[in-house]
């Protein structure tokens, strides 16, 4: 049968060009135009630091829990902030693992913020996202709840008046875009940039 | 919940019918031929394409000739693709491999061939381990445009043969496929891909970028040409991420403004073709009362989803955790959620995605509650009907409305016609079979997954119970999202074991992954077949004029009645499945 014949050659002259078209020529123009203007976000936002390249803006990074520095949210990879190997934690809604996971989350804070928090820290007082795991496993977040209370510690660590450490907080806090999408979220790379330039390093 | 939460929920809705009107217009236009705004950008382009893969569009094609074309156009893809993937280190050249990554194993390989092929998108591998950019580019960015051309394409040659008034022709496949790449999808990708950069996404060929943070911990951070790939995900229904955890990326979905637009790109082409539905056969009403339907749907989907996440879960609360709103966070089940969306950000996300069969995520389906997930399991339960995927929803959905016609035509004893159309036994076979393919796929590649111990060894003991209903619940939910060509997972179901990125030392599970491609084709192609059949049987069926007993189908009434329809056979099919897996986790505050 010729028609087939024909057939199969307009379907493989199709792929070819259009693999062409949409999988090399799309992508270069939106690499050039993205390049041109919006250099900074098409690389990825890096913060430089005496020259040096410390992190995204927007990739969730490890602070190691040292307590001069506000922590990220719980991490699903291993090692932890993982960006190059992002996974899912997928912890169960019913599942014993995930609720010795978030005990073992809940511990680990209460411990590195309790004794600073005025009155102590008990599990009920944590705000959500300081013990689930993060979906992206770099979440570069925290809520403003959690902020705050990382913002006792890192006052009395870095002997900064706990009013200016708040200030910073509410400073690098971004509301919801438009008003209502999303939530209020403070960028804890920014913060703890900003607190270190408080310090004047 | 908040307010914010609900007012997020009601203006998704509002905005997305707002842009659906006008769009469904133009893609009216676009098939019937009319003129429309980009023709003197695009009919020179186009004239060339058809040259050069010597089409000939002004014949028509019968239902035949159509499904011909469409079945040799997907194997020469599926080729190509298969090939791309599995010859990944000799593209090092071109730059597009800087991480030097092998290619991913066979199984692997053929999974995802397929998965991309059917517009499903299921993914055993993580991108940024395992796919080099130009694997990205060339095959997976091509077959998430042409996947959605093809489904678009069939969906319009079924409007064709219900609008036809003689003859057999359905229109033509290359012109169909074409017009739909260069008039819809890739200006809006454009469009996107910008927006997207615009808000933080990523667009570059670099090097993975390796540093030391601030407090001296290393980190590697994954690049790529990630921005264009993403629009085209969301606008196609793909849902395939650039990376592993998809949508959660900082670098996919960067605020919670893209997160609201992404939610409309995956909306907006399923929604727009049902008004276009009602333009092109000549009744508006049509168009609407299926869109209402749909919305009806959709709606219920997200608000019960939204309450249940709100709520929080046993293993939170068993820890001792807190989930209502204090002040500084609004609480709820945040296990696998990004703190920048938040709860309503992230249930609407995800049924946004899975009631059509794009199937991205922005956060962990496998940790949402029991209730939460039993929604998104009758999202797919319902055969991605509700909007649906781009092209397969709406045609999906006309299967529906003709059962519907059928049914209700028995009720009131009279011949079923839909549109001026009698519907005769014939039809009404095609469609029965049409709509049971993708509930008997599913059925049965689950039985066969969980009753083998090949199957079994997918599911991760270190974070599943074995025997436990979430392991019941990721295996099912592995099969049904292949049927549905949908492509979200309970991503705890592995087919790919990694030790290190790159695909060093990686092997498959087999049985995983050849189960899941022939689910995916199987449940893609053949209701496609059934489509064109339906089509190419109304399209010579003479049309005769409403009478007084026709039974109206562009009212409430109809609407109650195809709502019914879909959820009786949804639940019919898949209720004693679902009852092992999400419902006992959602009806038990036990944990296992």
């Amino acid at each position: 049968m010729t028609s087939i014949r024909k057939e199969i050659t307009t379907a493989a002259a199709s792929v070819l060009v259009l693999m062409l078209l949409l999988g090399i020529v799309y992508p270069l123009v939106v690499t050039v135009i993205g390049q041109v203007a919006f250099p900074g976000n098409s690389n990825g936002q890096q913060v430089h630091v005496d020259g040096r390249v410390i992190g995204s803006k927007i990739i969730g990074q490890s602070f190691a829990g040292n307590p001069r520095y506000f922590q990220s949210r719980p991490s699903g990879t291993t090692p932890a902030d993982n960006a190059a190997g992002s996974a899912f934690a997928n912890y169960g809604p019913n599942s014993r693992v995930t609720e010795r996971a978030i005990r073992a989350n809940i511990s680990a804070y209460i411990k590195l913020n309790g004794h600073y928090y005025p009155g102590g820290l008990t599990a009920a007082q944590l705000p959500v996202d300081a013990a689930d795991t993060s979906a992206s496993s770099v979440d570069p977040d925290i809520s403003v709840a959690n902020a705050r209370i990382q913002a006792d510690r890192v006052s009395a660590v870095d002997h900064l008046p706990i009013a200016a450490v708040k200030r910073l907080v509410a400073a690098n806090t971004s509301g919801r875009a438009l008003g209502f999408l999303g939530e209020p979220s403070v960028n804890v790379l920014e913060l703890n940039l900003a607190v270190m330039k408080a310090k004047g390093k | 919940m908040t307010a914010t939460g609900w007012i997020t929920i009601f203006a998704f809705a509002v905005v997305l019918s707002a842009l659906a009107l006008p769009l469904g217009a133009y893609l009216a236009a676009v098939y019937s031929g009319a003129h429309t705004w980009l023709d003197p950008v695009l009919r020179g382009p186009e004239r060339l394409l058809y040259r050069v893969i010597r089409v000939d569009t002004a014949r028509g094609q019968d239902w035949k000739a159509y499904a011909r074309s469409v079945l040799v156009f997907s194997l020469a893809g599926w080729v190509l693709l298969y090939l791309i993937l599995r010859t990944q280190t000799l593209w090092g050249f071109t730059g597009l491999n800087p991480e030097h990554f092998h290619s991913m194993p066979w199984a692997v390989a053929f999974n995802t061939t397929s998965s991309f092929l059917t517009n499903t998108n299921w993914q055993f591998y993580g991108g940024e381990t395992t796919l080099s950019y130009f694997s990205q580019m060339a095959g997976l960015t091509v077959q998430n445009f042409l996947s959605a051309a093809v489904g678009i394409a069939v969906a319009i040659a079924l409007i064709r043969g219900i609008a036809a008034r003689s003859g057999t022709s359905l229109g033509n496949f290359w012109q169909d496929m074409v017009r739909t790449v260069l008039w819809v999808l890739l200006p809006l990708s454009l469009l996107l891909a910008l927006v997207l950069i615009w808000q933080g996404s990523i667009q570059n060929f670099a090097h993975y970028l390796s540093l030391r943070g601030i407090s001296g911990v290393a980190q590697t951070i994954a690049m790529g040409p990630v921005a264009s790939q993403e629009a085209i995900k969301l606008l196609g229904t793909n849902g395939g991420g650039f990376f592993n955890v998809n949508s959660a990326h900082p670098f996919e979905n960067p605020t919670a403004l893209t997160n609201f637009i992404e939610m409309l790109a995956v909306l907006i082409i399923p929604a727009a073709l049902v008004l276009a539905y009602g333009r092109m056969v000549g009744s508006r009403k049509q168009g609407y009362a299926i869109y209402a339907t749909m919305m009806v749907m959709f709606l219920g989907a997200a608000i019960v989803c939204y309450i249940a996440e709100a709520h929080g879960s046993p293993a939170q609360h068993v820890a001792g955790l807190h989930t209502g709103v204090i002040t500084g966070s609004s609480g709820g089940n945040l296990e696998g959620k990004e703190q920048r969306f938040g709860i309503a950000g992230s249930a609407l996300y995800d049924v946004v995605t899975t009631v059509t069969s794009c199937g991205a995520v922005n956060s962990a389906l496998e940790s949402f509650t029991g209730l939460g997930g039993t929604v998104i399991f009758a999202n797919l339960s319902a055969s991605e009907v509700i909007f649906g995927g781009v092209g397969t929803g709406l045609y999906s959905m006309l299967l529906y409305v003709l059962l519907a016609v059928f049914l209700g035509g028995l009720m009131v004893g009279r011949t079923p016609e839909y549109i001026g159309k009698k519907i005769g036994a014939r039809e009404i076979k095609l469609v029965v079979l049409g709509i049971l393919v993708t509930p008997l796929a599913a059925l049965f590649s689950t039985a066969l997954a969980v009753a083998s111990r090949a199957g079994r060894s997918s599911i991760d003991t270190a974070i599943t119970a074995a025997h436990s209903p979430q392991a019941f619940a990721e295996t099912f939910y592995a099969y049904l999202s292949q049927a549905n060509n949908n492509g979200s997972a309970f991503a705890g179901y592995t087919g790919l074991v990694q030790p290190n990125a790159g695909n060093l030392g990686a092997h498959a599970i087999n049985l995983a992954n050849l189960l899941g491609a022939f689910t995916m084709i199987f449940a893609r192609y053949a209701p496609i077949l059934f489509a064109l059949a339906v089509a190419g049987a109304l399209a010579g069926k003479r049309v005769s004029p409403a009478g007084l007993g026709t039974m109206r189908t562009d009212n409430p009434t109809f609407v109650v009645l195809l709502i019914g329809v879909i959820v009786l056979v949804g639940a019919l099919t898949f209720f004693p499945a679902l009852l092992l897996g999400p419902v006992v986790q959602a009806v038990t505050g036990h944990l296992y």
